[in-house]
Formats: structure tokens, C-alpha cells, sequence
């Protein structure tokens, strides 16, 4: 009996497997871009020595200013990741609803996708806060929250309809073949492929949300950005305060796009997503 | 011997190509058909409509007297007696080899996971691949998964099997471990359509060639006959290229 090496046909069909590439965030390190990880190096490594740096031979007003910021990282994080979590979801239905065959379904998703991916982010927040204040009455963090998500929602709902269209039409016919329905082989078979491929995109948006969550800091949410500016507008140090915020930042997204990077190796093992 | 698949005047078209072009066709219970044809000739659109993967513009396909192409019936339960083999194998590669075969049986037919495991390794056993039950598809030679593909197949108790092109997309060296369980197949009594142009298989097992060309079919015979004596001159065309 004929056995092929395996370690080939893994190599060659390793790299046929799809895969998509959106990048509207920090750059991801790959490991084979040397050049790029040493960027990331240089940022990370200096960013934080500097935030250890400053406040160490300027205690004042660097460690005023990082005693008094943090307090807005809580509501950066919570922003974040429960609007992460609604987009995820927002975006999976959306994403169905793209390639629906069901044409309502589809006119939609599109539409919602269209309208929201053509208006600002901050203009989405202005109008649920103040244009729809009256009429929803929500405070700040879950105004926030809710443009946020919908906002992320349709830029999600492309990354899961990319991600279930690269995964061959073959897969589906092979279940459809054995019986299952269309649901049943979406679920158990289309999904949880497109997971592999979507994990790294999904992480990348939510870098971007972590940094446009900055922008709520205009809808009297006491994030970051906000306690940054409260300090600043109390102490008049606009330069230190700022760069402080802007350190803190890139620390921040540096070390996600890291842990995305990280993720998007090992996505590349198998056993590692079931 | 009574008529297994009976299919009249399919007519299928895919914008200007005209894909089937009035084809009848039946087939006996347990009867091997092997059907050749030039790409383009429709062969694989025939088999895909057998369990309406493509959908017919007119014309009827029923299989054990249940309708394939009326859309009222059940096309699902129609497919779980319908197994196929594609040219790409289309494992899925979330799945290990095991879990590949007892996931329709499991989940469909809703069959205990003991009961699907028994028969999957017994499967398993028949196409060659004990040892293989924990490895995953992409660690597998193209012959090592198609055979799996055939066991998944297989697992749902299928009355028929249609191949499309299963050998097509492997090395040479591989085509006989694939064909090998084929034949098998064939002898245990399993009616079987294959689109495929392995002229070993045909005098090995086939009770019937049919040649397709432009979405209609131009002569049919056992194979004898078929490759000694074709009658239609497009056939033998086809054949000198081939053989």
C-alpha cells in the first residue's frame, strides 16, 4: 500500500490553507519579519522604559500623573471588552445575514453593514448619546458601549462572512452530502473552521477598539483618555500628561498585538482550536 | 432485477452552458456504472444532481422510487441513503480521521456513540486504515483520504455511492489503494455510479460504460464491448485519447 510522506503533504497543503489578511490596526509581529519584531521590540521595550523612566528622575508630575490615570483603565477595559463581546455577536448574525440566501435577510445585513461602516465612529456616538439622548436615555458607559458595538458589529460582520467564504464550497457539500442540514453543517462543520481563520482579524479589531474607546471619553466616561485630560486641565501639564496617556496606550496595544501574533502561530498547529 | 435510479430527460444549464442536455439514464440495484465523457460533458452535473447538490432545470431523478428532484420531498433522508466521494476528498479538517466517519451517523442518523465508533473502526479496517482512527486529515497521503472519505461515506449505510472522479487529484502511486477499495465495494454488491477515467477499474468491476459528450449520452455498453467495438465515432475519438 502506497504511503505518501506526510511531512510534505502537510508543508504543501499547510499553506493552502486560507487564510485572510486584514490589517486596519498596529502591525501583527510575524515571526518570520525580523524586521518587524524588532520594531516591536524598540516600541514596547522603550515605552515602557520610559514610563519607568520619567516618572523615576521626574517624580513630579510623572508619578502624580501615573497614580492618578489608571483609575480610567477600568473603564477603558470594560468599554472594551464588553463591546468586543456584543460586536462578536452582533457580527456572527450580520455575517450570516450576508451571505444569506434568504434576500431580505441579505438586503439587511448589507444595509446595516453599508450605513454603518459610512458614518465616523465618533459621529455614531454623538447620535446615540445626544441625538437619540432623549429618546433612549442612556448614560454615558452604556451609550458607549452600545455605539461601540454596533459600530464593531458590521466591521465583524465582514470578518466572518470573509472567513466562512474562504473556507471551501467542497466542505459544505460534503455534509450536505451526508445528510446534514444546512444549519447543522454551518454549526459543525463551516464555524468552527472559520474560527482558525477569523482569530487573528478579531483580535486585530479589537486593538482598534481599544484605541477608539479613547474616543468615549467625550460622552463623560471616565476612561483613560478622559483622567488624562482631567489631570492635565487641574495642573496645566498638557505634555507630560498626554504623553503619559499616548505611553500607556501603545503599551497597550503593543502587547495585544503580541498576544495576536502569538495566537496566529499557534492557530497554525493543529490541536490547538477544538 | 428492478430499476434502483431512474432518471428521464435531465436538462441542466449553468448560464450559457447547457450542462445535461436530456439525459435518461437507469440504473440497477447493484449494478457498477462507469461513466467517461471529455471535461465539460456533464458527467460530474449527472452525479451531483443524483442527490440534488445541483438542482435540475427539468427532468426527474428517483432513487428507490423517491423522488430526488420533486421539492417537496425529503431531500435529507434521500442523501443519508446516497453516499458520494468528491475529487477533493473534502474531509473536514477540524476532525480527526474517527470523528470525520462518525459524525453524520452520530449526528444525523443519531446513532449511540459506541454503535458509531464500532462501525467506524470496522470501517476503517476495510479501507486499510486501523492505525489511522487519531490522526488528522492533513496527515494523511491523498489516497489514505480518500479511502477515509469513502468510510465516512459508507458509515451512513448508503444503498448507492457516487464517485466523482475519485482518483483524479492523487499521485500515481495512489490510485490503486483507492481503486482497490472500490472494486471491493463493487463485489460486495454495491450499486455504484463513478465518473472517473480509470480504464483498470472499469475491466475490473464496471457492468456498464456509459460515454458522455455535450451533455448527453452517446452510447452505452459493458465494457467488453464498449472498448473493442464502440459503434459511435465521437467515442471512439474519446478513446484513443485515453487508452
Amino acid at each position: 500500500m502506497a504511503k505518501g510522506s506526510p511531512r510534505s503533504e502537510r508543508d504543501s497543503k499547510g499553506s493552502a490553507r486560507p487564510t485572510i489578511n486584514v490589517t486596519d490596526g498596529t502591525l501583527i509581529p510575524l515571526k518570520d519579519e525580523g524586521g518587524l519584531l524588532s520594531a516591536w521590540n524598540i516600541s514596547f521595550f522603550g515605552a515602557i522604559a520610559l514610563l519607568v523612566a520619567l516618572p523615576l528622575f521626574s517624580p513630579d508630575p510623572y508619578l502624580r500623573i501615573l497614580s492618578f490615570v489608571p483609575d480610567g483603565l477600568f473603564a477603558t477595559f470594560s468599554v472594551t471588552i464588553i463591546s468586543i463581546c456584543f460586536a462578536l455577536i452582533i457580527g456572527l448574525f450580520a455575517g450570516l445575514g450576508r451571505i444569506s440566501q434568504r434576500a431580505w435577510v441579505n438586503r439587511i445585513a448589507t444595509v446595516y453593514v453599508e450605513i454603518i461602516r459610512g458614518i465616523p465612529l465618533l459621529v455614531q456616538l454623538f447620535y446615540i448619546y445626544y441625538a437619540l439622548g432623549p429618546l433612549l436615555r442612556l448614560q454615558g458607559p452604556p451609550a458607549a458601549i452600545l455605539a461601540m458595538s454596533i459600530c464593531y458589529g458590521a466591521y465583524m460582520a465582514e470578518i466572518f462572512r470573509a472567513g466562512i467564504q474562504a473556507i471551501p464550497k467542497g466542505q459544505m457539500e460534503a455534509a450536505l452530502a451526508l445528510g446534514m442540514s444546512r444549519s447543522s453543517a454551518m454549526r459543525r462543520i463551516i464555524i468552527p473552521q472559520t474560527i482558525r481563520v477569523i482569530l487573528p482579524p478579531i483580535g486585530n479589531e479589537f486593538i482598534a477598539l481599544l484605541k477608539d474607546s479613547s474616543l468615549v471619553s467625550i460622552l463623560a466616561v471616565s476612561d483613560l483618555l478622559r483622567r488624562g485630560r482631567e489631570y492635565a486641565s487641574t495642573s496645566f501639564r498638557y505634555f507630560e500628561s498626554y504623553t503619559v496617556i499616548a505611553l500607556i496606550y501603545l503599551v497597550m496595544t503593543l502587547f495585544f498585538s503580541r498576544l495576536v501574533a502569538i495566537m496566529e502561530e499557534r492557530l497554525r498547529h493543529r490541536g490547538n482550536v477544538h | 432485477m428492478a430499476t434502483f435510479i431512474e432518471i428521464k430527460k435531465a436538462v441542466k444549464s449553468f448560464g450559457s452552458l447547457q450542462a445535461l442536455n436530456g439525459v435518461d439514464l437507469s440504473v440497477q440495484k447493484g449494478e457498477v456504472v462507469l461513466i467517461i465523457g471529455p471535461s465539460g460533458s456533464g458527467k460530474s452535473t449527472l452525479l451531483r444532481s443524483i442527490n440534488r447538490l445541483e438542482r435540475l432545470d427539468s427532468g426527474s431523478i428517483s432513487i428507490d422510487g423517491e423522488s430526488v428532484t420533486d421539492e417537496g420531498s425529503d431531500i435529507r433522508h434521500i442523501r443519508q441513503e446516497v453516499g458520494m466521494v468528491f475529487q477533493s476528498f473534502n474531509l473536514f479538517p477540524h476532525l480527526k480521521v474517527i470523528d470525520n466517519i462518525t459524525l453524520s451517523p452520530t449526528t444525523v442518523l443519531k446513532m449511540s456513540k459506541e454503535e458509531a465508533l464500532g462501525n467506524a473502526r470496522k470501517l476503517l479496517a476495510k479501507v486499510g486504515l486501523s492505525e489511522k482512527e487519531h490522526s488528522w486529515p492533513d496527515e494523511l497521503s491523498g489516497g489514505q483520504q480518500q479511502r477515509v472519505a469513502i468510510a465516512r461515506a459508507l458509515a451512513m449505510n448508503p444503498k448507492v455511492m457516487l464517485f466523482d472522479e475519485p482518483t483524479s487529484a492523487l499521485d500515481p502511486e495512489m490510485i490503486k489503494e483507492v481503486l482497490d477499495v472500490m472494486i471491493d465495494l463493487a463485489k460486495e454488491g454495491m450499486t455504484m455510479l463513478i465518473v472517473s477515467h480509470e480504464m483498470g477499474f472499469a475491466k475490473a468491476a464496471a457492468d456498464r460504460i456509459i460515454f458522455m459528450d455535450a451533455g448527453q449520452i452517446v452510447e452505452e455498453a459493458p465494457p467488453e464491448t464498449f472498448f473493442s467495438s464502440p459503434r459511435e465515432e465521437r467515442t471512439r475519438r474519446f478513446l484513443e485519447h485515453i487508452l
